[in-house]
């Protein structure tokens, strides 16, 4: 059966939509789905409305996954764009190349990461993914077509990030990274507040940093925390790879409220001790630390979560400061809380990444949430930073344009590629990306 | 030794999962279907997984013609030869219900063809003293259910046909393993109503790769379909007949 009508989310599931999908499997089919015209989309691990054509039809990519070509001495890849990036991680590290970027969860296909010129924990060296994209095949209105960045500078800018708009991305041309090994030595320091985290990106030497954060203190402990500096390192994989756990069911609602998060927090940040720890672990568990609870987001019940994820410049620390001393006011965080100092590597005009620091929290989905988010998005705006459509559900379109300065260069490129808006989905619609307001 | 597998409908998801298993521990493998171009995009990615040999050959189960030229190519190839069946077709038991000269074709894709094919492929197999045979057949064909018992009728006799040809092949050392799945997320069952316990391809195709390794003869994927199929074939004739299940 070519189309199945379906209710679906993305990650956060609070935003659903109802339409046709179609997952084809050969090219054939592919090229059918494609003619009834939606937008393509991948595993869906973006948290908002991206991957949603609700009253539409869509075209999960997810069986078109496979390995096209590979050349082992210069480690470039050719592969289909439903291709996962842990698929990639699991078969090419052995052979000593991975993936230069890899976002959080390894369930992101490599469409996806396009369409999103998602970054990692080594943005500060290595940038966005769409800057080691060498080329890509796409689908057209005119039928599919080769796009090199320094054949076609401009629709390959649109595409990166892009959310799929120039057309289906059937294919790409990624260059893969040198490894030396399958393990990562991890290095895992307490900091005591949000100032000392700063300081502690703007001096650390590590490929690899993150920062988990204790949303749920204020005051002197405002920002306390975990920073995990990672540094590749030779020989085989630490230990075998670990089954992944099911949730079997939607969670209730007590899971993840105030008093458990702050216990759960208490208890995480405990485990390091006053000094610091070394450890070493397999590189997935690194890359994609969530991975292994398949299906975490059931964790916040059938109600779903936001997650807020924005970066602001770097001389922004103290308006920084202060969005997440709005947050930890607010008293709805979850455990899942992340700081990062970013580079300013960005492939397109949509890109979410700049020079300066990304703070990401997730909320689980309550009435007050929007008006919180109202604030927190002006204080953003303020701060001359901006919001990451792969994580969004509940920016104003208003606010766009001033934290995307580039979009109206990317919107003349759409209304070339795709005039019609048949691409559209609706997290296009709902920030009014391809029109001006 | 090198062991080289003919996969019968290579471009079906769960052709593709049991190919990827093969080459990725460096088995060779000839993916037989009716789309070159396609076959071709899933022979580069068995390449890059690591096959030993990754080819295409047309196969269509309704073209015993095509049948020929595949067997040349195995009888040149060198040490072991095993098989894989992944074809077959499912059209919905309404269309049959309109128009039953639909079942000639369902037999021939899910049966006749590919025992066709096994039963001249047999003696090259006995000739080597070693070799597998996969026959992916389907908990549909465990007994006739008023939903889809044309596509279980053939299976069915698939089954039986393999059960026989498991007989024959143990006298010279060749081996065949009866895959019998139950739901699967396919292209096939995309969209279908009423279906639960829903494997993954990925699922499917560890547990035959397990099945072949350890020489089992008739395997359920995902097990628990054994315990449901051995409830569905207990109920007495008398009461199943007004069920629909």
């Amino acid at each position: 059966m070519q189309w199945k009508i379906a209710e679906y989310a993305g990650w956060g599931r609070v935003v659903r939509a109802r339409g046709t999908l179609a997952r084809p499997e050969n090219l054939p089919a592919l090229a059918t789905a494609l003619a009834g015209r939606g937008p393509a989309i991948g595993n869906r691990r973006s948290y908002g409305d991206g991957p949603l054509n609700d009253g539409g039809a869509a075209i999960e990519m997810t069986r078109m996954d496979r390995l096209l070509a590979f050349d082992p001495e210069t480690g470039v890849l050719e592969v289909e764009a439903g291709a996962t990036i842990a698929e990639l991680l699991r078969v090419f590290a052995p052979r000593g190349w991975m993936p230069a970027v890899m976002p959080g969860t390894g369930f992101a296909t490599v469409g996806g990461c396009i369409a999103n010129d998602v970054h990692g924990k080594n943005h500060h060296n290595a940038g966005s993914f769409g800057q080691h994209v060498l080329g890509l095949r796409l689908m057209t209105d005119q039928g599919p077509r080769e796009v090199r960045p320094e054949a076609e500078p401009a629709l390959f800018r649109a595409t990166m990030g892009g959310q799929g708009q120039t057309g289906a991305i059937l294919s790409a041309k990624l260059q893969l990274q040198p490894v030396p090994g399958q393990r990562m030595r991890v290095k895992e320091t307490r900091i005591r507040d949000f100032d000392s985290f700063l300081a502690a990106f703007d001096s650390s030497q590590a490929e690899y940093t993150v920062g988990w954060i204790d949303a749920t203190k204020r005051g002197k402990r405002l920002g306390r925390g975990i920073l995990e500096e990672g540094t590749l390192a030779e020989g085989g994989r630490p230990g075998p790879r670990r089954r992944a756990i099911t949730v079997p069911l939607d969670a209730p609602r007590l899971a993840l409220s105030w008093p458990v998060v702050k216990l759960f927090n208490a208890f995480y940040i405990s485990r390091i001790p006053d000094t610091s720890r070394k450890r070493t672990r397999p590189l997935e568990e690194f890359f994609f630390p969530l991975d292994r609870i398949y299906d975490w987001n059931r964790l916040y019940g059938k109600r779903g979560f936001h997650q807020f994820q924005c970066v602001v410049p770097l001389d922004k620390g103290p308006e920084l400061k202060a969005i997440l001393e709005t947050i930890a006011k607010a008293g709805i965080a979850s455990p899942l809380a992340v700081l990062k100092k970013m580079g300013p590597g960005r492939a397109g005009h949509l890109s979410f990444p700049m020079a300066g620091y990304t703070l990401a929290v997730d909320f689980p989905a309550r009435k007050k949430v929007p008006a919180i988010f109202a604030k927190l998005e002006q204080q953003v705006l303020d701060a001359g930073g901006r919001l990451y459509f792969a994580k969004d559900a509940l920016a104003h379109p208003d606010n766009i344009a001033a934290m995307y300065p580039e979009l109206s260069a990317w919107r003349a490129e759409i209304a070339k590629t795709d005039p019609d808006g048949r691409l559209a989905t609706d997290l296009v619609r709902r920030l009014n990306l391809r029109t001006v307001a | 030794m090198s062991e080289t597998w003919i996969i019968l409908g290579a471009s079906s998801s769960m052709a593709r999962a049991f190919t990827r298993k093969l080459a990725e521990r460096g088995d060779g493998v000839i993916l037989a279907g009716r789309n070159p171009a396609e076959l071709e995009r899933d022979a580069a990615d068995a390449r890059v997984r690591g096959a030993a040999l990754a080819e295409t050959v047309a196969f269509d189960a309704r073209d015993p013609a095509s049948f020929d030229p595949i067997l040349d190519r195995l009888t040149a190839q060198e040490g072991t030869l095993s098989a894989a069946v992944f074809v077959g077709s499912m059209p919905p038991q309404a269309d049959i219900d309109a128009d039953p000269s639909l079942i000639a074709g369902v037999a021939t894709d899910s049966f006749t063809g590919p025992a066709e094919f096994l039963h001249r492929l047999a003696p090259m197999i006995e000739a080597r003293g070693a070799g597998t045979v996969v026959g992916v057949t389907s908990v549909a064909g465990d007994r006739g259910r008023i939903g889809n018992y044309v596509y279980g009728a053939a299976k069915a006799g698939f089954a039986t046909y393999l059960s026989g040809l498991r007989n024959r092949l143990a006298r010279s050392g060749g081996h065949v393993v009866t895959v019998k799945p139950g739901f699967t997320d396919t292209a096939m069952t995309w969209g279908m109503k009423g279906m639960f316990l829903v494997a993954a391809p990925e699922k499917v195709a560890n547990d035959i790769l397990n099945a072949v390794d350890k020489r089992r003869n008739v395997i359920y994927t995902p097990l628990l379909w054994m315990a449901i199929m051995a409830i569905i074939r207990a109920i007495p004739e008398p009461i199943f007949k007004k069920l629909s299940i």
